[in-house]
């Protein structure tokens, strides 16, 4: 190949890179490595990463059970090596995935249409707020103080230098957004009201109340969905302008975060505000059914500064194991599967209600409640820790007004068992607290 | 005329038909099974009252099997790296090793919650902090993010600590300059982030006008986005001079790594300039596209950009495990959820320990050698609009061809009848016509000669019959699609046939 191209040896072709800035020395890095230490080394990191521990956190992250078939399908390299399906003619079957995505998420959303999918559920709903702001070509943003902390935390990011203000209204004892304090923050500026359902605190909120405080005032309304296998059993926010879900719930490994599967969608007169890529259906020239990426002109690599958003790489292969979920589950599935939740859930908070309190029982709720203690939830979780389960997620750092508060969450995967030896270990730990109370009710209250 | 031309890669095979998976869907099919439930079962409407769902629509019932082939037969309609190369130029487009996905779905990465406690987390934690360690040691850089989802997110994160920075001086000044070589999305996160975009025109070898520059470098520019090596395949060799007419004015250099694969182990940014840069692991470091996704955006930056980084970073603590620090009051903030794609993580970690030192210095170098064997192999055939030397990518344009009415998306098009994916076309802006081209150190020659043979007999097709590429493909499943009509009257999901249309 050198001769060919009639160079001697292949530093020439380094020769553009002046050289005193070539580097003339081996990195500093690992050595390099065989097949089988690879493995050993993530293998030996995955031991020290709570493999084996039984776990009750959700909060924007769950661990449902994903179907063997999903692993199977996305691993075939026509998915997993694929590029963007810019080029139509070879990229069917991406395209026509995504289509049928589309039209999942818009039947379960309740929405006109879905796009290809975003980031994950956060930048989503700061993607919404942005759409919002140039639908209604107003600039404030009313906020529900139980969205997500992350999630409020990446629109800051987002909308600071968007100028975007927002106005925070808080919950009720139910844990619910104060209808009154809403209708009291949204005015004529007001371009949307962003609220979570089910909220940061597991309980379901009120859509056609929320949307009619929203719509009276010329404000759309955002709802963003973080656990997705609600929509089996739990009403879609229909009266909603603009949906933004994170759909890991389906079939999406924990992962520690990430890769998770944004998607936002809406209804049809707002289609060429919303960001992100999006499938459509159309002809060749044989008239043949096919697919192509559509309404480009929204998009960062024809309008550049012009954008309605930067995104440019989404989730496509995340948003096939999702995809892929939902086929599976389908129509009837993924309405047992939620009721199977809401089962273990239902379970739960009564066990845990004898020995603690668990707040905002006022309005139903469906796969997560809020567990009041007397100990610091952190010390309750440590000991929890020595027996291999992993507690619910201490509240202090987001709500600290909610003082020794956890956020528990069950899901078809959570056994009784495992409730009940959870259970017991925190009344083990209520019922000490209690009685060291009884004797030295100062120290204890320090 | 030439109704049977020589393909040396692709050949007829059996392609089957396959509907939308609503169209087979009936009811009582299912492909789902729940274990009994263990506690007792609910009255969902008297727990949900009038928040009860009551009918999920459209939803498909269809069996595991047809789920199965549904999916196999939409898959292979797809052309993918593993059918063979995808000279895609600026995309990267090389081969996704297996053991990467083997080691992200081992049980304990997988299953990991992103809110476990850190004292059982330190095997995430760990591989985030020995990425993070390899990518400062690749870039040459002194600190890091791994948060940003994509390429663009890395972008708009950089550029927010880039803001962050000039306001911490006081002024966060008012516009960024961007070569008009550049990628779309540079323009677009520059706005993101409340910007101004100011052009910067490329000279002609197809570099950033260092005079230019000079001229329009004042005291509102916060930085200038460049890629190096550009998108034209070129290295900035005046590099260092760009990044001193930056500093000089108190302006940050930024560069978009979309074509770090040029780089690695052979020239590190920090060496030569660079404050600010994010990667992209799914182009330089294997993590596979998947038709679009997911990416992973990490950002580099110098020392003085370190207070800005979005929380959290991972930290040593004084005990020897590892944290997450949350507590960074000039941090910009989160720009999502969680701490990143973290599946990513593992895999580009994966690659770089496949390759190590020499590894990863062989392929920087089998990466340039495989574009310059293509320039060489096509130069002559195509228009070379810059005769710049070429790093990692090489840039026609469609000059000679368009003589006969064939423009480089035609071309494009004939070159899946020969099994190969397109290159890019249309890009950078600044070559009208522009076949983009960038084969990566995967290809062994064997690939790259059947490319070129391909792209000749295109070449030579458009002489004797133009006609014919205009109207290719002829072998793919569908012809051109009416993409005019699919923007103009949006179908963008499927609906029942009603009774009454």
């Amino acid at each position: 190949m050198l001769q060919a191209i009639g160079i001697r040896s292949v530093d020439e072709l380094f020769a553009p890179i002046p050289a005193e800035y070539r580097l003339s020395r081996d990195l500093t890095i690992p050595r390099q490595m065989a097949e089988s230490e690879i493995v050993d080394w993530f293998k030996q990191r995955a031991k020290e990463n709570g493999e084996g521990y039984t776990s009750f956190l959700g909060a924007g992250a769950y661990f449902h059970y994903r179907p063997v078939v999903i692993d199977a399908l996305v691993q075939r390299g026509e998915f997993l090596t694929s590029y963007t399906p810019y080029q139509a003619e070879f990229a069917q079957g991406t395209l026509q995935a995504i289509f049928e995505f589309q039209t999942m998420i818009s039947e379960l959303t309740g929405m006109d249409l879905a796009n290809a999918s975003m980031y994950d559920g956060s930048t989503g709903a700061a993607e919404a707020v942005m759409m919002a702001v140039r639908v209604t070509g107003r600039q404030t943003a009313v906020i529900a103080r139980n969205l997500h902390p992350e999630y409020r935390e990446v629109l800051n990011t987002y909308a600071t230098h968007q100028e975007i203000p927002q106005k925070l209204v808080s919950y009720t004892d139910s844990g619910t957004i104060d209808l009154k304090e809403l209708e009291a923050a949204v005015d004529g500026d007001t371009a949307c009201v962003l609220i979570q359902s089910p909220n940061f605190f597991g309980t379901i909120e009120d859509i056609e109340a929320i949307a009619d405080i929203a719509h009276k005032k010329g404000a759309l309304l955002i709802v963003s969905i973080a656990e997705a296998a609600s929509l089996g059993i739990v009403e879609p926010p229909r009266q909603a302008d603009i949906v933004a879900m994170e759909a890991q719930s389906f079939g999406v490994p924990l992962g520690f975060g990430g890769p998770y599967c944004g998607v936002l969608a809406t209804k049809e007169k707002f289609v060429r505000q919303m960001p992100g890529r999006l499938a459509g259906q159309t002809v060749d020239k044989n008239g043949k059914r096919g697919f192509v990426l559509t309404l480009a002109t929204r998009e960062q690599h024809i309008r550049r500064e012009k954008a309605t958003s930067n995104i440019c790489t989404n989730q496509a292969l995340v948003a096939l194991m999702v995809n892929i979920f939902m086929t599976v589950y389908g129509k009837v599935g993924l309405r047992e599967l939620a009721k199977q939740n809401l089962a273990k859930t239902v379970y739960a908070a009564e066990q845990f209600d004898k020995h603690a309190k668990v707040l905002f029982a006022g309005a139903p709720r469906f796969n997560e409640f809020v567990v009041q203690t007397s100990e610091d939830p952190y010390a309750i979780n440590s000991r929890l820790l020595g027996h291999k389960i992993v507690g619910g997620l201490p509240l202090k750092k987001f709500y600290p007004e909610l003082g020794n508060a956890a956020l528990w969450c069950c899901t078809e995967l959570t056994t009784r068992s495992m409730i009940d030896t959870a259970v017991g270990l925190v009344a083990e730990s209520e019922r000490s607290v209690r009685t060291m109370k009884d004797v030295e009710p100062e120290e204890v209250a320090r | 005329m030439k109704t049977n031309p020589i393909t040396r890669k692709a050949t007829r095979h059996i392609s089957q038909n396959e509907g939308l998976i609503f169209e087979k869907s009936s009811p009582g099919k299912a492909a789902w099974k729940l274990p009994p439930l263990d506690v007792p079962e609910v009255d969902t409407a008297k727990l949900l009252g009038k928040q009860e769902r009551k009918d999920l629509g459209n939803m498909p019932e269809v069996s595991e099997i047809e789920i199965i082939r549904h999916f196999t037969r939409l898959s292979t309609w797809n052309y993918a790296i593993d059918l063979g190369m995808y000279p895609l130029g600026s995309c990267t487009m090389k081969y996704n090793p297996r053991v990467n996905e083997f080691v992200a779905r081992v049980e304990g990465l997988a299953n990991g919650h992103p809110y476990q406690a850190e004292k059982i987390s330190q095997g995430a934690l760990r591989i985030m902090k020995t990425l993070s360690d390899c990518l400062l040691e690749i870039t040459g850089m002194d600190a890091i993010t791994l948060q940003p989802a994509a390429g663009a997110q890395g972008e708009l994160t950089g550029l927010l600590m880039v803001r962050a920075y000039h306001e911490s001086k006081g002024n966060a000044r008012k516009k960024i300059l961007i070569p008009d070589s550049a990628h779309g999305t540079n323009p677009a996160t520059a706005a993101t982030v409340g910007y101004a975009v100011e052009n910067l025109k490329s000279n002609d070898r197809g570099m950033v006008d260092v005079a230019a520059l000079a001229a329009q470098m004042n005291e509102d520019v916060a930085a200038l986005m460049v890629t190096n090596p550009n998108t034209l395949g070129v290295f900035e060799q005046e590099i260092h001079k760009i990044a001193d007419l930056l500093h000089e004015k108190g302006g940050l250099l930024y560069m978009d790594g979309a074509n770090m694969n040029a780089l690695v182990a052979k020239a590190r940014p920090g060496d030569f300039g660079v404050d600010v840069m994010h990667l992209n692991l799914h182009k330089t470091f294997s993590t596979p596209h998947g038709g679009g996704g997911p990416g992973s955006g990490p950002v580099a930056v110098k020392k003085m950009l370190a207070p800005f980084l979005p929380t959290p970073v991972v930290i040593t603590k004084p005990d020897g495990t590892l944290g997450f620090e949350y507590n960074r009051p000039q941090s910009v903030g989160r720009v999502r959820a969680f701490y990143g794609n973290f599946g990513m993580f593992i895999r580009a970690l994966a690659y770089i320990f496949a390759n190590g030192p020499d590894g990863l210095r062989q392929t920087t170098e089998d990466a340039v050698l495989n574009a310059n064997y293509i320039r060489k192999g096509l130069e002559g055939t195509f228009d070379l609009p810059y005769d710049t030397p070429s790093m990692h990518e090489v840039v026609f344009s469609d000059k000679l061809q368009s003589k006969k009415g064939v423009k480089t998306m035609d071309l494009a098009k004939r070159l899946i009848d020969y099994g190969f994916h397109p290159y890019t076309t249309a890009f950078p802006l600044i070559v009208p016509g522009a076949l983009m081209i960038e084969p990566t150190e995967s290809e062994p020659k064997e690939e790259l000669d059947l490319f070129i043979e391909a792209m000749k007999s295109i070449a030579e097709e458009v002489e004797e019959d133009p006609q014919y590429v205009l109207d290719a493909p002829h072998n793919a499943r569908i012809s051109r699609l009416d993409e005019t009509a699919a923007a103009r009257k949006p179908v963008l999901r499927w609906k029942p046939e009603t009774s009454n249309p």
